[in-house]
């Protein structure tokens, strides 16, 4: 049997996938889709625990999903603007490095 | 509930391709991987009765976001990044981090009570597309209008970042 415990292992693999992407890789963009992975993760573990805490009527508990609904919605609109910026970025400096841009680094 | 054979299909679709996103040296060969990543995770979805949330992946993740993705790895004409030095002490530190994270996670999932317990059985014909649409437009209303407006407001900040000169 498929229980709860194993989306949550599964996604907390994705998240650690997404999270070790944005700690080692250099490259900006792999950066962003890396963030996307980990926002992935929590969705999922999101909609398991939806699907294992039934209500009194015997549904899933749909706020979870409602939940999972603004965060799509507010991803997408994220990696519009972010993308955006990496642009404008490429524009000034033509580079996706992240250690080629550090004028802010103390 | 989904047959486990299939459940570990897909599960080991998505961390594979998940892994390849991170693993590959060319953004294009990334952004396809992620691809199919958000296929199985929509599968998953399914898998876990949440039959709007899947189609919502697959059309607004697999589809714009990704095509978005695509249309500035093309326009920044991104190559396969050549080697440079890798920072040994970052490199460690950052897959350290990440492998401490997940052990803790595992910990604490292990000690959960009902993360042993099988899922429960739905009654049949549950449509969970007109609850999630009922709760969505009246508990939640006033959130999906700000929504809305987020929505508004990238798109204005899109327009204004692409712009070759700012007045």
């Amino acid at each position: 049997m498929v229980t709860l415990g194993d989306y949550l292992v599964v996604s907390g693999l994705l998240f650690t996938i997404g999270f070790a992407g944005v700690m080692l890789r250099r490259n900006i963009i792999i950066i962003f889709m890396s963030l996307e992975l980990m926002l992935n993760a929590a969705n999922l573990s999101l909609v398991a625990f939806s699907r294992a805490r039934l209500g009194p009527n015997g549904l899933p508990d749909y706020n979870a999903q409602v939940f999972v609904f603004f965060i799509i919605t507010v991803a997408a609109a994220e990696v519009a603007v972010g993308l955006a910026i990496i642009v404008a970025l490429y524009r000034a400096r033509q580079t996706t490095h992240v250690e080629d841009i550090s004028t802010l680094k103390f | 509930m989904i047959p486990p054979f299939l459940f570990w299909t897909f599960a080991l679709l998505l961390l594979v391709f998940g892994a390849a996103v991170v693993l590959n040296r060319n953004p294009i060969a990334s952004a396809l991987s992620l691809v199919i990543s958000f296929i199985a995770l929509s599968a998953l979805f399914m898998s876990l009765d949440a039959f709007f949330i899947g189609i919502m992946q697959v059309l607004v993740y697999a589809g714009a976001v990704m095509v978005l993705f695509l249309f500035i790895i093309m326009l920044l004409d991104l190559r396969a990044e050549e080697r440079r030095k890798i920072n040994v002490v970052a490199t460690t530190g950052g897959a350290l981090v990440a492998l401490a994270f997940f052990a803790q996670l595992y910990l604490v999932i292990g000690q959960l009570r009902i993360a042993s317990q099988p899922f429960a059985p739905l009654p049949p014909k549950t449509d969970d597309v007109r609850n999630v649409g009922a709760l969505l437009f009246s508990n939640f209303n006033l959130p999906f209008q700000i929504i809305g407006v987020l929505v508004l407001v990238a798109t204005v900040g899109v327009i204004v970042l692409s712009k070759r000169e700012l007045r």
